[in-house]
């Protein structure tokens, strides 16, 4: 096998359980974002424009879609004679076999697919967020400073620091101390979940880590205090842009409104950095007569007859005449009937909301409604049909189950 | 399918489109919004199961290359069987001068007789339909034709120069053909795409070129209607062949038409195309966007109507787009106004300019041209 200087190993194999009916069929990096793309389109497309071409993409919850989707790599150029993509689900070796017990657990299984290639550096990678960050940068700077590891972090908001990985540093970058989700935080420098390892300490700290019964084997919580201990050189990697986890219903949806600002943060056409995906061959979108399309994202294949306001219609949706959608997300191939109303909600999937329904509209007075969203998004599942008239109040459902008794009750 | 092979003729002429074919072949002109013109014919084979495609190149054949690639988006990079450019004779080599497909199907002679296909669908580049060829290959052998013609009904002849027409018995038989004719009673226009053995393609290809003759069609088959088993296989649905700019607008246009669109890109199979991975379109506050194909990578803030944007087209604010089709990476400046005006690929066209053509006569505007 042919050397390469850097293997990437992505995490993908999570639930993401806090997207809640989202996950239920897909692995979190599945999930559509961006009216074309799926999660894990970003840290591939990241790849791909860094100059990486053997890319280990760790799978385990659910990952018929994740597999299907990566196939042979062929949109992030990892078709490749040397190296390319390799999907890595767990599997049974001679002594039995066991699930992904952690992430670092997850790499610990499969040392051998590194070994093939004989790396300098391991890039660990994971499959659910959303960023454009150019890895060779990264690569370099962990050189530069002769470092055991190189974690990626960025500056977020104080009172969020208890959701994160903190780092303190010194003056160098070098990290002087690492806190796990602390309550009472000394640096507001987060862990982007982005490492860079040699090679060699990778493989020394995961085998020390599968030793120690007590390990959860995770890396944050696990193996980089584990090297801090050893008082071996971890440096933070300052990265600056756009970086979002969109872990949870709230971040999903907020993710893909921060799209739809005049100037983004996050740019999707930038022709030296772009995020590329499986296309599916399907024509140029058609906004039709009598159509009003503003601040939106729309993908080819859609097409729109009603009203489309601050919303992004995602490949092969459809809006009929008179619908309204506003500060929504249609996932691919869902489709909006006549004078259907969606506020602030994110359709998952090929559902589709028939005729006259209303997706995401106040409670009426004295109506009792159980609130599962406090943001007051409302998501609806794959693949369902929301009957023609039915009323469903913002905030509330998740899935078919939990859906208001129709017709008698909520129908409008 | 499995025994069918499919040849298409980039030679068509390409007199009539003026600007949009100076540097590039019939079968590359740029349409609806991402797509070439034989992306059509070579999805169509495709989704007919057809798995060798050999494609006969004439002259400024460099874009189409650049398009169709190994031709991986049509699934036709394979092992066996797959694409094959068929590269045409030097000049001279042959004596001919004049276009014709003769000598090109003469010096590929080795691909079509290779071919384990024992059928062989040949076609232009020039048609815009989403056919189903399968069922013309089964009436071909139902019939047992030795030859079957495809053509589709229309009656707006006068507006489709140049044509040939057929008529046919109640069978279906071929019992006339006419190219040009002046009148035409039948209304059933061919589209130049056919089917027939290869072992006749061959006697054909070889009948003609040891006779110093030209074209396949009307030296070939045309003189021997009475004597082979010429049939009409009738495709009933949206047809577009593209011979004029007015034809490339017209049919353009009506790609704006929800069934149109609908039946074109969705009723048997997709129509693949290069893949450019340009982000979404982005609409900003203030666009008035009716009626119109937009592609992605296009940022709208001005007004277009019935108009077609190709990928990567900036309409500004104060930009006005009515009728008129804006090729890849068209940059507008400030207040431009068009109306039923073409834009080849990268012009540019400074702020304030009004360009304004005729519905009948589009403007056009040549590749990379600076206005």
């Amino acid at each position: 096998m042919q050397k390469k200087e850097v293997v990437a190993m992505l995490l993908a194999g999570g639930q993401g359980s806090r997207l809640g009916i989202l996950t239920k069929k897909l692995a979190k990096p599945a999930v559509p974002f961006g009216g074309k793309y799926r999660i894990i389109d970003f840290t591939l497309s990241n790849c791909a424009n860094s100059g990486i071409d053997t890319v280990g993409v760790l799978t385990q919850y659910q990952p018929l879609t994740l597999n299907s989707y990566i196939g042979i790599g062929n949109p992030w150029d990892l078709d490749r004679h040397s190296g390319g993509v390799s999907v890595l689900p767990p599997y049974v070796k001679e002594h039995g076999g066991e699930w992904y017990k952690g992430t670092a657990n997850a790499v610990y299984q499969n040392l051998d697919y590194i070994s093939r290639y004989d790396p300098e550096y391991v890039l660990i990678l994971s499959g659910d967020h959303i960023y454009k960050m150019d890895y060779s940068k990264m690569i370099d700077f962990h050189r530069r400073k002769g470092a055991k590891v190189t974690i990626a972090v960025i500056p977020v908001p104080w009172e969020e620091t208890h959701r994160f990985g903190v780092m303190e540093v010194d003056d160098d970058n070098k990290i002087v101390e690492f806190q796990e989700k602390p309550k009472i935080a000394k640096s507001n420098l987060a862990s982007m979940g982005v490492y860079v390892f040699n090679w060699k300490d990778l493989k020394k700290y995961l085998e020390a880590d599968e030793a120690d019964s007590k390990s959860s084997n995770d890396f944050g919580k696990n193996v980089i205090p584990a090297v801090l201990n050893d008082g071996e050189p971890i440096y933070a990697f300052p990265f600056e842009g756009y970086w979002k986890d969109v872990g949870t219903v709230d971040s999903l949806w907020e993710a893909n409104m921060d799209l739809l600002k005049a100037e983004p943060d996050l740019k999707l056409n930038d022709s030296r950095w772009k995020i590329f995906s499986l296309n599916h061959s399907l024509p140029p979108q058609f906004v039709g007569p009598g159509s009003d399309v503003q601040g939106s994202l729309l993908a080819d294949g859609s097409l729109v007859l009603g009203k489309v306001h601050h919303s992004v219609v995602f490949t092969g949706a459809s809006v009929a005449e008179g619908a309204e959608v506003i500060d929504s997300i249609l996932m691919p191939g869902v489709k909006v009937g006549k004078n259907a109303i969606v506020r602030k909600a994110i359709v998952a999937e090929n559902t589709v909301i028939q005729e006259g329904a209303q997706i995401g509209v106040p409670a009426r007075p004295g109506e009792k409604v159980e609130i599962i969203n406090e943001a007051g998004i409302t998501v609806i599942e794959d693949n369902v049909t929301v009957p023609a008239g039915m009323r469903i109040v913002q905030g509330t459902v998740l899935s078919v189950a939990e859906w208001p008794k129709f017709p008698e009750e909520r129908i409008s | 399918m499995r025994n069918l092979f499919g040849v298409i003729d980039l030679a068509d002429s390409t007199e009539g489109l003026g600007e949009l074919t100076s540097h590039r072949a019939l079968g590359a002109v740029p349409i609806g919004g991402r797509y070439r013109l034989i992306d059509f014919t070579l999805s169509n084979m495709v989704n007919a199961g057809i798995r060798n495609v050999g494609i006969l190149l004439m002259d400024r054949f460099g874009p189409l290359l650049d398009h169709i690639k190994d031709g991986k988006e049509w699934d036709l990079d394979r092992q066996r069987d797959g694409m094959f450019l068929l590269v045409p004779p030097s000049e001279g080599e042959t004596g001919y001068t004049t276009p014709g497909n003769i000598p090109n199907l003469q010096h590929n002679r080795m691909y079509l007789k290779k071919s384990r296909q024992d059928y062989a669908l040949v076609c232009g580049s020039n048609v815009v339909a989403n056919i189903d060829l399968k069922k013309a290959y089964q009436f071909h052998l139902e019939k047992k034709a030795d030859v079957t013609l495809i053509y589709n009904r229309t009656c707006t002849l006068d507006e489709n120069p140049p044509y040939t027409s057929v008529a046919t018995d109640e069978n279906g038989r071929v019992v006339d053909i006419a190219l040009n004719p002046q009148q035409c009673t039948s209304c059933k226009i061919l589209l130049n795409m056919y089917i027939l053995s290869k072992d006749l393609l061959l006697n054909l290809v070889d009948h003609c070129n040891s006779r110093q003759k030209r074209d396949l069609f009307a030296d070939g088959i045309m003189p021997r209607l009475n004597d082979l088993k010429i049939y009409g296989y009738e495709h009933e649905g949206y047809v577009g062949v593209v011979n004029s700019l007015r034809t490339y607008y017209k049919h353009s246009m009506e790609l704006l038409e929800p069934k149109v669109w609908q039946e074109l890109f969705f009723a048997h199979g997709q129509i693949n195309t290069k893949v450019k991975h340009e982000a979404p379109v982005r609409y900003l506050e203030g666009s008035k966007v009716t009626n119109s194909l937009i592609a992605t990578g296009c940022t709208i803030q001005g007004t277009v109507e019935n108009s077609i944007l190709f990928r990567g087209v900036h309409v500004g604010p104060g930009v006005v787009i009515k009728d008129s089709i804006l090729m890849q990476k068209a940059e507008l400046g400030a207040g431009v106004v068009l109306q039923n005006v073409i834009l080849d690929k990268d012009v540019t066209i400074s702020a304030g300019k009004k360009l304004t053509g005729d519905p009948s006569f589009p403007l056009v505007i040549e590749k990379l041209a600076k206005l």
